[in-house]
């Protein structure tokens, strides 16, 4: 059997006296898609940013396609072309069109030709459904509009592994389902995928596997079904009657 | 009118649209009272002949108004290109994960931003002789450059790095996690977005060399390097009278105030484009 393309040894993370990360062994297969789901401040987006070490872990290994990105001598410039990261707040460059938002780290990073940097975003962008907003500039997309254009910038640079943070927490309810379509199209593509999300219904449809996360550590895990549907420890119960259930919350 | 308050020399309080009325009127009075004043009293052909004489007027514009102007124009904007690029490294040391560098960068421009520009002029006038071998490049147009440079680098410096960290932080982390270097995502990502919010700050610092760049005056200098101030001043003297001066005067706000009207739209468009 093959390595898994992400694997995570014993990650520990804290800022200052913060132990956000408290002993993490997790790994992501290729073609799987894993959604991380958990209360907030229990370090999922943390674990997300270790991956491409956004967030420089304390201790612990992080294995990406087999090279450690942790080693102090690791290109991870190098090694972050291949990961690709949609953030909660979209992040697009404000000074760039929808369609040079996806051609710049083509032509800085890859060093690709004009030409070829602009075929490969007009093909990213039609693939989310951008046809006809290839040169809006972000500040007159629509949020989920924004977050689109931000996933095909990450699809630009070929990614053999995809990293959403919370991608759809920052959008108006009614914009929330042409991205988490575009998502589902993409895992049905054999995109390996590790999404932090609050969505219950993409992560028990969409999901190969649901991770639950509390305090900094792996509460639980397995198929969508057995973590969303009967889950065994009470702290997962707990937050998905929280979750789900949001009208019948006793204060504790 | 019987009612019981007639004897009394009661007055009624006025409305207070009346009231606003009768203040508004008394200080049209005192305005015009000032303006008749002026018009009555001032001796205007003493006046004109001192400030605003045509002759002088016109001998200051023909014998050389427009080559001071462009010498003006030409000390500002090299000092302002030397400011930039000088403040712009500073502004990236003074956001440097190292020390020293931070360090160096806060010293040189708390150093030269309290000190006056005129001091910093006096200093490189000397300079040449204090190290009799030293040669400043394109004199005097490098040594004014340099001048004014240092102290403008000071300023541009600091609003600069406003620029800079006033981009958001996600900004950098977009840039990062597609595989940008550092450098890359400073130069593609955050520069340009930090000199557009910075455009209207850094036509102020521009409006301010324009005006500094007066103080070359004290710098000994042939006739075809003078300067508005310089230039103006020579005349005045020459003729023992101001007109040259309120001309140079008036070849200042032909530079200024176009830049003053440009910052005020760039603020408008900025508020828009947010």
């Amino acid at each position: 059997m093959p390595d898994a393309l992400v694997q995570i040894r014993d990650l520990h993370k804290s800022f200052g006296d913060n132990h956000v990360l408290r002993g993490i062994d997790f790994e992501v297969e290729q073609g799987e898609v894993v959604c991380v789901i958990g209360p907030s401040g229990s370090g999922k987006s943390t674990l997300l940013r270790c991956v491409n070490l956004l967030e420089e872990p304390t201790s612990g290994t992080v294995l990406v396609a087999g090279e450690d990105l942790t080693d102090p001598d690791c290109d991870i410039d190098a090694a972050r072309r291949h990961i690709g990261m949609v953030f909660q707040s979209f992040n697009l460059f404000p000074h760039h069109t929808a369609l040079t938002n996806c051609m710049l780290a083509q032509q800085t990073v890859l060093k690709r030709g004009k030409k070829e940097a602009r075929a490969v975003a007009q093909e990213n962008l039609d693939r989310v459904g951008l046809t006809d907003k290839h040169d809006a500039y972000p500040a007159k997309l629509s949020g989920g509009q924004q977050q689109r254009v931000a996933i095909a910038r990450a699809l630009s640079m070929a990614p053999n592994l995809m990293l959403f943070d919370e991608p759809t927490s920052a959008l108006d309810p009614e914009l929330v389902g042409e991205v988490l379509t575009v998502m589902r199209k993409l895992a049905e593509e054999g995109m390996t995928m590790l999404v932090v999300t609050h969505e219950m219904a993409f992560a028990r449809e969409v999901a190969d596997r649901v991770v639950f996360m509390d305090g900094g550590v792996i509460v639980e895990q397995g198929a969508p079904a057995d973590v969303i549907g009967s889950p065994k420890e009470p702290r997962t119960k707990e937050f998905l009657r929280r979750v789900l259930d949001p009208t019948h919350v006793t204060p504790s | 009118m019987s009612t019981p308050t007639d004897s009394a020399p009661t007055r009624r309080p006025l409305s207070p649209r009346k009231r606003a009325q009768r203040i508004r009127a008394v200080q049209y009075t005192v305005l015009v009272l000032l303006v008749a004043a002026a018009v009555f009293f001032a001796d205007w052909p003493q006046i004109q002949d001192v400030f605003f004489r045509p002759d002088l007027v016109e001998k200051t514009i023909t014998s050389g108004l427009g080559h001071a102007l462009f010498n003006t124009i030409v000390y500002t904007l090299g000092a302002f290109v030397f400011g930039i690029v000088v403040g712009t490294v500073l502004a990236i040391m003074r956001l440097s994960q190292i020390g020293p560098y931070r360090w160096i960068a806060t010293v040189y421009i708390e150093f030269f931003r309290g000190l006056p520009a005129l001091i910093v002029f006096l200093v490189f006038t000397l300079l040449p002789l204090a190290f009799p071998g030293m040669r400043i490049p394109w004199d005097p147009y490098g040594t004014v450059w340099l001048a004014l440079g240092i102290v403008g680098s000071a300023y541009l410096a600091e609003t600069i790095r406003g620029g800079i960290q006033a981009v958001p932080k996600g900004q950098v982390e977009a840039a990062r996690s597609l595989g940008m270097t550092s450098g890359q995502a400073m130069r593609k990502v955050v520069l340009p977005q930090a000199f557009r919010t910075m455009l209207p700050p850094l036509t102020n610092e521009l409006i301010l060399l324009v005006k500094d760049s007066s103080l070359v005056y004290i710098i000994g200098l042939s006739k075809e390097h003078y300067e508005l101030t310089k230039f103006g001043r020579e005349l005045a003297n020459q003729n023992v009278n101001v007109t040259p001066l309120v001309v140079a005067g008036i070849a200042y706000l032909i530079i200024t105030l176009p830049l003053s009207m440009l910052v005020r739209r760039l603020e408008a468009n900025a508020g828009k484009a947010r």
